[in-house]
């Protein structure tokens, strides 16, 4: 039997996968084994798919993925702690014609961000919001963040978020899909292959949804893993999220097409 | 001759935005200036130029709000009043280090805190000192008519996209509320997108296929890249020291003192003027049109003349006085009078504090 060399495998008939097209050569800064690099790449995968590489710009804000600009490659902006939304609205008025998305974390989007978050989801801001929640403020080393759920050790709350005195665990996108200015409202995730093919799909449904300028905002939460910030490896990491994020933040679609799913 | 109308200072410059070509006006209601989101929705500017009004949930989201849309290469601005203005330190010192244009205003009212609604020029030092983090500047414009607040909105607006930067018209209570017949200039079409985006390649108007992407941040973890950033900010600030100062000098051929005053004090000390004049005083009056960047060197060219003293007269505690202080350096008396706390001097005061203060004190 002839040996097989590189070369015979190495074809474009062969090709199963290649690097996203609109994520730049730069080393991404996340930790190994966290979510944000897929979440950027589905959300990059989706732009380029519906041709919206020309049309679309980014806003992301203060946390892990402030350096998303680094990373996407495409026209970004990067927005002080919690204000993308209204960044982005800025630029979607100005400019209706546009695509416009904010890429966020808890602690900016459901703590700082929280009056932007609210407000350009009531006014019906033709935007999409992706929010990425691990439940800790993963940049600046692991506090407590809004979402951080009951009991859970963070450096902030070294003994457990006690809820008497640190509150609950903040559903901002339940609340969110209350509001008549949302059209569309998803909670996805990215552990797992399967995950990752729906999350890309609800990210896919988000953009055409702006880009059939549907009323209101398309919101997709995306519950990640901070592994660092939990201090387990990736893979206690994803199965302690599959534990007990996804009770508290349930899997699947909130509101499809303006209306609540039941 | 344009047209002419009898107008709210705050609204000539509501006035002023539409016909000076503007993209949008992001705002939030607050004393003594809502008249300029009142007046913009009430003018239906969207329907006249296209140019969008929109009441943001706060003042801190309407600065964001200038930041996105500045950044994408538009003309925009708010306006607040002195504790609106203090929340919106943190988007213009992002739009400091990210180099956004913008244009906004602050009709100023005393304070600290929830202060009073009636006049001051108690925010000097936030305006041109940088009222949010870091070393950074932004044009400063004082009008002292209504005439002045429609003018400068059309002045601003060039200042800001030649030099990337914010300008601010540094208004009070007094210009804003008070009626005066104005001359509006005609209508500026507002750029077309393919303007904006020829002038503009910094802008974030989409990335054209095969070019590179265009980033709007203030971020950078790499100090050096830092510091010499911050070197590219400081060159900027001065060359719009060396190039864009702004003044009037009345009355000071003959003069042996001089009044410093912007806004609504200018109007003030110059009757004052005209009052010691008659008493033999000979008195004239530097008249600040730009705060940032400060007439330094004409105050120098002033001692140089041989000008005995100065009286800064603003409605503060004293605050512009020091940039007067350090222009000056010791080369003449410089003294400071007004009142504050929302309470405006009359000429009476002005002239008697020229007298026992400057002359006497």
């Amino acid at each position: 039997m002839a040996e097989i060399t590189l070369e015979d495998i190495i074809k474009p008939e062969n090709l199963v996968y290649e690097k996203t097209r609109l994520m730049t050569d730069k080393e991404l800064s996340y930790c190994p084994g966290c979510g944000h690099g897929t979440a950027h790449r589905i959300t990059m995968e989706v732009i380029d798919e519906l041709g919206l590489e020309e049309n679309t710009i980014g806003v992301a804000p203060v946390g892990c993925s402030v350096l998303a600009y680094e990373f996407m490659n495409i026209d970004m902006t990067q927005a002080a702690h919690g204000r993308a939304p209204a960044v982005a609205t800025g630029i979607k008025r100005v400019w209706p014609d546009k695509i416009v998305f904010t890429y966020e974390g808890d602690g900016d989007l459901a703590a700082i961000g929280t009056g932007e978050t609210i407000h350009a989801c009531n006014r019906g801001e033709k935007i999409v919001i992706i929010f990425i929640n691990n439940g800790i403020y993963g940049m600046t080393g692991g506090q407590m963040a809004p979402t951080t759920l009951p009991g859970m050790k963070s450096s902030t709350s070294p003994y457990g978020r006690d809820v008497e005195t640190m509150g609950n665990p903040l559903k901002i996108t339940e609340l969110v899909a209350q509001l008549p200015g949302t059209y569309f409202v998803t909670r996805q995730a990215v552990h797992t292959p399967a995950a990752v093919r729906k999350a890309k799909k609800a990210i896919r449904k988000a953009f055409e949804n702006q880009r059939d300028n549907k009323p209101g905002v398309s919101f997709v939460e995306i519950v990640s893993n901070c592994n660092s910030g939990w201090k387990m490896t990736p893979i206690d990491a994803n199965n302690w999220m599959v534990e007990n994020m996804f009770p508290y933040y349930p899997m699947g679609d909130i509101k499809v097409d303006g209306v609540m799913v039941k | 001759m344009g047209e002419l109308k009898l107008m709210k200072g705050n609204e000539a410059m509501a006035e002023a935005a539409i016909r000076a070509g503007a993209d949008a006006y992001f705002g939030y209601p607050i004393t003594p200036q809502s008249e300029v989101i009142e007046y913009l929705m009430a003018e239906k500017p969207f329907e006249r130029t296209g140019m969008v009004v929109l009441q943001a949930e706060s003042e801190v989201a309407a600065i964001n709000m200038v930041y996105g849309a500045g950044g994408s290469g538009k003309r925009v601005m708010t306006s607040s009043s002195s504790p609106g203005v203090s929340l919106k330190q943190e988007g213009l010192s992002y739009i400091a280090g990210s180099e956004i244009p913008c244009l906004y205003a602050n009709v100023v009212r005393g304070g600290p805190g929830l202060g009073t609604i009636q006049p001051s020029q108690a925010d000097y030092f936030q305006s041109v000192k940088g009222g949010g983090h870091g070393d950074y500047k932004q044009i400063v414009l004082a009008p002292a008519s209504v005439q002045e607040m429609a003018d400068f909105v059309k002045l601003g607006f060039d200042l800001a996209f030649k030099y990337r930067i914010a300008v601010l018209i540094l208004s009070d209570g007094v210009i804003g509320q008070m009626m005066e017949k104005v001359e509006l200039f005609d209508q500026v079409p507002r750029m077309t997108d393919a303007e904006i985006k020829e002038k503009y390649p910094w802008a974030t108007t989409g990335k054209a296929k095969g070019t590179e992407r265009r980033i709007i941040t203030s971020l950078d973890l790499d100090s050096l890249k830092m510091e010499k950033h911050n070197h590219h900010l400081q060159a900027k600030y001065k060359l719009i020291t060396e190039n864009e100062v702004r003044f009037e000098l009345i009355g000071c051929e003959d003069a042996e003192y001089m009044f410093v005053a912007y806004g609504s004090s200018a109007r003030i000390a110059q009757k004052a003027m005209q009052m010691a004049r008659k008493k033999g005083i000979k008195v004239g009056l530097l008249r600040l049109i730009t705060l940032f960047p400060f007439p330094t060197k004409q105050i120098q060219t002033l001692c140089d003349q041989g000008i005995k003293g100065f009286l800064a007269v603003e409605m503060s505690a004293g605050q512009m006085v020091e940039d007067v202080q350090l222009s000056v350096n010791g080369r003449a008396k410089v003294a400071h009078y007004g009142r504050f706390g929302g309470i405006v001097h009359s000429p009476e005061e002005v002239e008697l504090a020229l007298e026992q203060i400057l002359i006497g004190g």
